[in-house]
């Protein structure tokens, strides 16, 4: 047992730190610590920045740009990649399709995806959900049937995050609608966005915002050689993506960042003729929500720097319930310093109320969903009532 | 930076648990060996000192083992799985930290291999009636008579403080509080000894003029305060093993009680709940772990205890209250052994600080730092 990094991974944490706080422009970090959406383009900008260095997608196979590191190293990349308000980047790409083309895609697909994925030249999207398929994904319905060389997909898509981005989508879809188990007829294709047949309605949020969309295929015909790995095995494939980087999803330096911004705020705030921040009610509050995440910070790090060879570490499972509540809680936080300030909420130009309480309540409001997506609380509970203690 | 046990440690650890399961391989080994004052069991305590454990964090030349902070953990934790009512960490971590800490070389010499080897039992009496949780004193003062001090007022509750041969007091002092060794057989020393509702045994002690020795000099409550840390992190592993072995407990029973046709565990209600108890069980661990090594690295050790008694507070009051509630009636009985986690988690709770007063201690400090990182100052010297 040992508390300090070793000086090779201070110098690293250096080394990221440094790198994402000068070297990604100042203007997309601004506009993520002020909790706005950032632009198609600033994502962009912020991952060719990124991939550039070489830190885009560190944990990919080496030959397609991945770094080697240590899970460890991965975290801290992340964790000072958020503490900076660095876009991160683009999940779908990154987390999602990229690994599993490199894990069970041949090697055209590889050639032809996954420089282009690492880049964000190809901007992907997910075509899971449906809208009687959210956390019992398997009973999705969207079918794909063989004619000829072709696919054609019949089918509706829902909770398609930024889909209005998308150059290309990779879907999940039913090539045996007679398979004994529903698991074991679903295959992955992956098919550019404007293909003919498909069609893409936003959906507005409780922010609103336009973060997520319905997509609906008629009759889309995607070429064979779009399918990823082997057909009817897409269910293993969407487990081995949904499994990926399950560290990352606990957000710490999100939410340590969120935190920071609210005892600024709550020293903006005079409440009983004193600021906030001195209000005892506010303070322990606030240290109480400070340890949850220290607890959390500790529990991810005893995950990633576990040795045990591949496995992943049983307390892995409480990051992405607990990262959630937690992120949740910090929003509310803020919502409440704020106080009647976050009615201001769509408020433009001629308002008095600063920027932070503008975004408060949609802010608190949008991450209602991060309980909810990634496997909800609930699923997760079941898996650590399954898995772990064998319930 | 890593959070694993190293082989000697793996190796301290089974072999404190094969001692321990052998003591108290059932819970009515522990309610027979409880019931009846000292409230431990003398032969188990002798094999602790065989084992060397009752010396771990002494320096060898003191006759201690030169262990740290981490080997006391793995003790304090496996204590907890079993809930043996040895007092341990009194001894070891409290009195016996205290006398390394600030005794003379004579009163380390003669004390210290004397705890080490099991010889002498020496608590800390320090709790006052009418305080609580402070690292001062104020009941008990202390008088300046001739070479030596006589001590004069009352201290309760004092853990093991009956069957105590020697015990650390705290007492009012000019310009401080200071700390002094009475002797058990000291006159105008009274004792009291009772059972407690966790099975282990307190007393009140009464000091009329007692007779005492200055433990070092002067104002000692910086050494008090870090006694006191120190003893809310093994508290916090023993906490952790209890925790463990509730859950453990709970979810075994859940596998096996039938109602309604069926096992405990169809019911969505209760699994998730036990789901949740896991939850808080390995994020106090994290924090735990962490505070043992925030110590054994030398950083801010109060600093980190208050951290880990804020979270083992919230999770062992959770997982205790749940553990009672998902078993049922048979929770509550003294007979069956779940209730004895959940009532051993309240007293350890209410020993040196619960998680509000922990976090009141926090929350003076949120405006000093922008973040916390648990890597960083002060927690990394």
């Amino acid at each position: 047992m040992r508390l300090q990094l070793s000086p090779e991974l201070e110098a690293f944490r250096e080394e990221m730190r440094t790198f994402f706080t000068t070297q990604v422009p100042q203007e997309i970090r601004d506009t993520v610590a002020a909790h706005r959406h950032p632009t198609k383009a600033q994502y962009v900008e912020a991952q060719q920045v990124l991939n550039a260095a070489g830190l885009a997608v560190p944990h990919w196979p080496v030959e397609w740009g991945g770094r080697d590191w240590t899970p460890l190293q991965r975290h801290i990349w992340r964790e000072e990649m958020q503490l900076a308000s660095v876009p991160e980047p683009l999940a779908f790409n990154a987390s999602m399709i990229g690994p599993v083309i490199a894990a069970f895609g041949n090697q055209e697909q590889k050639e032809r995806f996954l420089p282009k994925t690492a880049n964000l030249d190809i901007w992907w999207c997910q075509g899971f959900s449906e809208p009687d398929a959210g956390s019992d994904l398997a009973s999705l319905r969207t079918t794909a049937v063989r004619d000829g060389d072709d696919w054609v997909v019949n089918g509706q898509k829902t909770w398609t995050t930024l889909g209005q981005y998308a150059d290309w989508i990779f879907c999940l879809v039913r090539t045996d609608p007679t398979a004994e188990k529903k698991q074991r007829g679903i295959s992955m294709l992956v098919f550019p966005m404007d293909s003919p047949g498909v069609t893409l309605r936003p959906i507005e949020l409780l922010d609103g915002g336009f973060e997520v969309n319905e997509v609906f295929f008629e009759d889309v015909r995607v070429p064979a050689e779009n399918l990823i790995g082997e057909e009817n095995r897409g269910w293993d494939y969407a487990k081995f993506l949904l499994g990926n980087e399950r560290v990352g999803i606990a957000r710490v330096g999100a939410t340590k960042r969120l935190i920071a911004q609210a005892k600024e705020h709550a020293q903006a705030i005079t409440s009983g003729g004193r600021p906030l921040a001195e209000d005892p009610r506010m303070a322990a509050r606030i240290a109480e929500l400070e340890n949850e995440l220290v607890a959390l910070e500790l529990t991810a790090l005893r995950v990633v720097a576990n040795s045990a060879d591949g496995k992943p570490h049983p307390a892995s499972s409480v990051l992405k319930l607990r990262g959630s509540e937690l992120q949740q809680a910090a929003t509310e936080l803020v919502v409440d310093i704020a106080g009647p300030l976050s009615l201001a909420s769509f408020a433009e130009d001629g308002s008095d109320v600063p920027d932070w309480a503008r975004v408060a309540t949609p802010s608190y409001l949008n991450y209602r969903k991060v309980s909810i997506y990634g496997g909800s609380n609930e699923v997760q509970r079941t898996i650590i009532a399954g898995s772990i203690l064998g319930l | 930076m890593n959070f694993d046990y190293d082989s000697e440690q793996n190796d301290l650890r089974e072999a404190v648990r094969g001692l321990l399961a052998r003591a108290y391989s059932d819970s009515e080994q522990r309610r027979t060996v409880t019931k009846t004052d000292p409230g431990f069991d003398e032969k188990t305590w002798s094999r602790l000192a065989e084992m060397g454990l009752l010396g771990l964090p002494f320096a060898e030349e003191d006759g201690g083992m030169g262990a740290g902070p981490i080997e006391v953990a793995i003790v304090a934790e496996e204590i907890g799985r079993v809930l043996a009512p040895e007092p341990f960490i009194e001894t070891v971590v409290l009195a016996g930290g205290l006398i390394a800490a600030v005794g003379t070389a004579e009163q380390k010499g003669e004390l210290i291999g004397a705890i080490s080897e099991g010889t002498t039992i020496a608590v800390f009496a320090h709790a006052e009636p009418g305080t609580r949780w402070t690292a001062t004193a104020e009941g008990v003062t202390a008088t300046q008579a001739g070479d030596g001090w006589t001590l004069t007022g009352v201290k309760e509750p004092v853990p093991s403080g009956a069957r105590a041969d020697v015990l650390v007091v705290s007492a009012a002092i000019d310009g401080g509080t200071g700390l002094f060794l009475v002797q058990g057989d000291a006159a105008g020393l009274t004792r009291t000894g009772y059972r407690t509702h966790d099975g282990t045994w307190a007393a009140n002690v009464r000091l009329e003029g007692t007779p005492a020795v200055a433990l070092g000099s002067g104002d000692r409550t910086a050494a008090i305060e870090r006694a006191l840390a120190e003893a809310r992190i093994a508290y916090g592993h023993e906490a952790i093993g209890a925790m463990d072995t509730a859950l453990r407990t709970t979810a075994e029973y859940l596998k096996t009680r039938k109602q309604f046709g069926v096992t405990l565990n169809k019911f969505q209600a209760l699994t998730f709940r036990a789901a949740d108890m896991y939850v808080s069980l390995e994020l106090a661990r994290s924090t735990a772990l962490w505070a043992s090594m925030v110590a054994d690295a030398g950083g801010d050790v109060v600093a980190a205890a208050d951290r880990a008694r804020l979270q083992t507070s919230r999770a062992g009051r959770h997982i205790g209250k749940e553990a009672i509630q998902l078993h049922g009636g048979i929770g509550v009985t003294a007979e069956y052994s779940v209730g004895h986690y959940t009532s051993r988690l309240t007293a350890i709770d209410h020993l040196l600080g619960d998680g509000d007063w922990a976090a009141d201690r926090l929350a003076a400090t949120v405006a000093d730092h922008e973040t916390v990182d648990p890597l960083g100052a002060p927690y990394s010297s």
